[in-house]
């Protein structure tokens, strides 16, 4: 993204919360932000690198990116770093230490859990974090309070010289709302004081560092209980009192808007004291919050009775349609009328994502697909799709990087009735580069025997076509070095003819690679380069049309999984053998086709055959 | 809460749902309205269902439409219209592009797409007005203009002005010149007259 002219202060501006957060650092004068693409995180860093007088980058994985904070905060700037919930999980380790030393620059972490798993492997509640490693916990319920605690985050941070977490969820990440934003107040670097005691964590230093973080943590907790972040709403309605913090906040208002609320922003340490005043105002307490009942527990470990997860549900998304009835049944009364809907509706089809038109992965898992014997350990990105239909081609997805450890896994623990299966592991350039490398250097260490499709579309596709190493192309679109992987997978110790780069597009030359490369029992690498259809680097091809007269309709060209190619009609026929077969005529959406030949390759009748369009071709794109 | 405005956009990644939903959001925005606006797109830009809520008034607390609560649906795609319709209020209207969008996992024949997804609506009493999108965007020349034209039918069930909304589509394209300006307007027009006329009463 280009850099534009940041929107004047008092602008009132419809933003999301990844949006607030970006707008919010920058204003606090942030030196430096880092971090690494993942739902629902990833804009506040493409936001940030669209904002003048800061230093942002794509780091390769989250814990350099907290590092590369760390070091800016030593450094004595304010620094951001920004990632996914699986993502702080990766950088616990730094983090697990920074606590010990605590920050000179204001250092704020902003993580954002996918609620309801819209596109993760897990879901799990970052506000353990702020128990676990000691830190202030920011929660806020919308954009602006993204906002106003982004900006707090700092200042909290270099008055108690702790790093701050800000919690965030998908309903805060990508909900627009209004923002009133302020400007840049710029924070000079205070310059690196060298203090081994400090920053050299060795044990001797560390140990006298605990007592330290000990203290600071009952400073927090007497802040908590004074912190205008968390209110007391006295309301009127005092049937039922409820603690919130979030998102839920905004569900529990909807539901009972006059009822008394205690409603924790600032949510680790817990304001003990305004929990009390709370249990006050009503005979029933209910705490609302999302997955886990970390403060539920809590209060009830610290004498409260309090309701919970004894009524609401452990996992997904609250919404007022799940709060509003859970607690009206708690109170004895008749459940509200639920709206009449129109009628119950049938189910559906299901649409689940897919890959695109023209797709490099599409060679691959068509494949893959067509061979036998083989076991795949898969990994985190676009291809996980390849798990899915038509070409069910993956065996496992755990983490970032997990396709190597995984793969080579099953290649020491196989049995007698795995001895013949081929292990191969599948796993993209930029997921490669995360954490799957340290992977390949443990196969290939230990003598693994395991074939490696490394695809390469030169893109964090996913999450929307980030730049990484493997484009040469920093956060800015600039040029950067690019990596070269078949000399790095060389170094990490695969045989120079053990390494293969080809053309997913080119299905035979593939088919023949991972044939050959399965039947050599030692490590093997076969890179497939192709840059990502939805990236500036793809252009497209002419498309593809099915001739009708020439369609047997074998349905081949259906196997390779391609969303343009639809079906026409079907017919059921008997085989000489007396089979009964189902016919499947196709023709291609000349508009999505953008010409890639993969379906062309399995066609027996020769019958997909390049469109030659009368009319220029318009290219749909959202406006 | 009965005076905020629930507003549910749907349809498949890559239609342009998030960005018509984001005009209508201007649109409130200019009348002086709070808005808040959410969608899941997590992995939908890969072909998948993109759900767009949009709720407007004086003060908007959760951002979510909770089923049977929604006052109009922007349908970009007639199964998904028909996948969301338990979401609107008895008797509210749904706008559908009639564009069939069939996915993969039907194409390999493991899931049927419903025969008349339209029809299917109708028979549950929501009041639904269809129109072809593409067909309109088309005649005018160029089909990128399907999302003003989806616009266009919306515009006259808002509680405000289509002039309001016309002009916030203006806004937004004004940079790229008059020419594309007109086109839009004329699009606007289209889809709004396309609504009126297929809003034959039952």
């Amino acid at each position: 993204m280009a850099a534009v002219m940041p929107a004047p202060a008092a602008s009132r501006l419809l933003m999301s919360g990844n949006e607030a957060v970006a707008r919010a650092v920058w204003e606090a004068g942030t030196r430096v932000a880092a971090g690494y693409p993942g739902t629902p995180a990833t804009e506040m860093l493409e936001m940030l690198s669209t904002y003048p007088d800061m230093y942002t980058e794509w780091s390769v994985n989250e814990k350099v990116s907290l590092e590369v904070a760390i070091g800016a905060s030593m450094m004595g700037s304010r620094s951001f770093s920004a990632m996914k919930h699986v993502g702080l999980n990766v950088a616990a380790d730094p983090l697990m230490t920074l606590t010990l030393t605590g920050v000179e620059g204001g250092l704020v972490i902003a993580v954002a859990d996918d609620v309801g798993m819209s596109s993760s492997q897990n879901e799990q509640d970052s506000r353990f974090w702020g128990r676990f490693a000691h830190v202030p916990m920011l929660e806020p319920a919308d954009s602006q309070e993204a906002y106003d605690m982004a900006r707090y985050a700092f200042e909290l941070s270099e008055e108690y010289q702790v790093p701050v977490i800000l919690r965030l969820t998908s309903r805060i990440c990508h909900v627009k709302g209004l923002v009133t934003v302020g400007e840049r107040i710029e924070h000079k670097a205070k310059g690196f004081s060298k203090n081994a005691e400090r920053w050299v964590m060795v044990p001797g230093h560390a140990k006298r560092r605990i007592p330290l973080m000990l203290q600071r943590e009952q400073e927090l907790k007497r802040l908590s209980d004074q912190s205008p972040l968390n209110v007391l709403e006295p309301g009127s309605d005092r049937r039922v009192a409820f603690i919130t913090s979030g998102p839920a906040y905004m569900h529990v208002r909807e539901s009972f808007p006059d009822a008394p609320v205690l409603k924790l922003g600032l949510s680790y340490p817990w304001p003990l004291e305004k929990v009390a005043a709370l249990m006050q105002t009503a005979d029933t307490v209910v705490v609302v919050e999302e997955v886990e009942p970390i403060l539920e527990t809590e209060l009830k470990a610290a004498g409260f009775a309090v309701h919970g997860k004894d009524i609401l549900p452990r996992m997904g998304e609250l919404a007022p349609e799940v709060v509003k009835p859970a607690v009206e049944r708690l109170l004895r009364k008749e459940a509200a009328p639920a709206p009449e809907l129109a009628q119950a509706l049938p189910p559906l089809f299901p649409r689940p994502p897919t890959l695109c038109a023209s797709c490099p992965h599409m060679g691959i898992y068509y494949t893959l697909s067509q061979l036998k014997n083989l076991t795949i350990a898969g990994d985190i990105g676009c291809y996980t799709l390849g798990a899915g239909h038509p070409w069910n081609s993956l065996d496992s997805t755990i983490c970032m990087g997990a396709s190597m450890g995984v793969a080579l896994g099953m290649d020491k623990g196989r049995g007698e009735t795995d001895k013949n299966k081929k292990i191969l592991a599948v796993i993209g350039d930029s997921t490669f580069m995360h954490m799957g490398m340290q992977g390949l250097l443990d196969i290939t260490y230990n003598r693994g025997n395991v074939t490696v499709l490394l695809l390469d579309n030169s893109t964090v596709g996913m999450t929307g076509g980030q730049n990484t190493p493997a484009n040469g192309r920093d956060i800015h679109g600039k040029g950067a070095p690019r990596i070269d992987f078949p000399k790095l997978i060389e170094a990490l110790g695969v045989k120079k003819e053990r390494i293969r780069v080809l053309d997913p597009y080119e299905l035979p030359v593939l088919f023949k690679a991972v044939r050959e490369e399965t039947k050599i029992d030692e490590v093997s690498v076969i890179i497939a380069n192709r840059p990502c259809v939805l990236t500036e680097d793809f252009k497209p091809f002419k498309p593809y049309v099915v001739e009708d007269d020439k369609c047997t309709g074998c349905g081949n060209c259906v196997e390779v999984g391609c969303p343009a190619i639809h079906v026409t009609r079907r017919e059921k026929v008997v085989k000489p053998s007396g089979k009964e077969v189902e016919l499947a005529f196709t023709r291609i959406d000349s508009v999505a086709c953008t010409g890639c030949g993969l379906c062309v390759q399995p066609c027996a009748p020769e019958a997909i055959v390049h469109f030659e369009p009368a009319m220029p071709r318009i290219v749909v794109q959202p406006v | 809460m009965s005076n905020t405005t629930n507003i549910l956009v749907c349809g498949i990644g890559g239609q342009g749902v998030m960005t018509a939903t984001e005009i209508l959001s201007e649109a409130a925005i200019a009348e002086g309205h709070d808005v808040k606006k959410t969608e899941v797109a997590g992995m939908s830009q890969r072909g998948g269902v993109v759900t767009s809520h949009l709720r407007f008034g004086p003060k908007v607390l959760s951002p979510q439409i909770a089923p049977g609560t929604a006052d109009v649906l922007l349908g970009f795609e007639a199964a998904e219209a028909l996948r969301w319709a338990h979401y609107l209020k008895p008797g509210a209207m749904a706008l559908v592009n009639d564009a069939r969008l069939v996915p993969p996992v039907v194409e390999l024949g493991l899931f049927k797409y419903p025969d008349d997804p339209i029809g299917d609506m109708r028979a549950r009493g929501v009041r639904t007005v269809s129109f072809d999108a593409a067909t309109l965007a088309r005649d005018l020349g160029d089909l990128r203009l399907g999302n003003t034209v989806m616009l266009g039918a919306i515009a006259d069930q808002l509680p405000f002005s289509a002039e309001v909304l016309l002009d916030c589509i203006v806004k937004r394209f004004a940079r790229k010149g008059e020419g594309v300006v007109e086109m839009n307007r004329k699009a606007f027009a289209a889809g709004r007259a396309a609504a009126a006329k297929a809003a034959v009463p039952a």
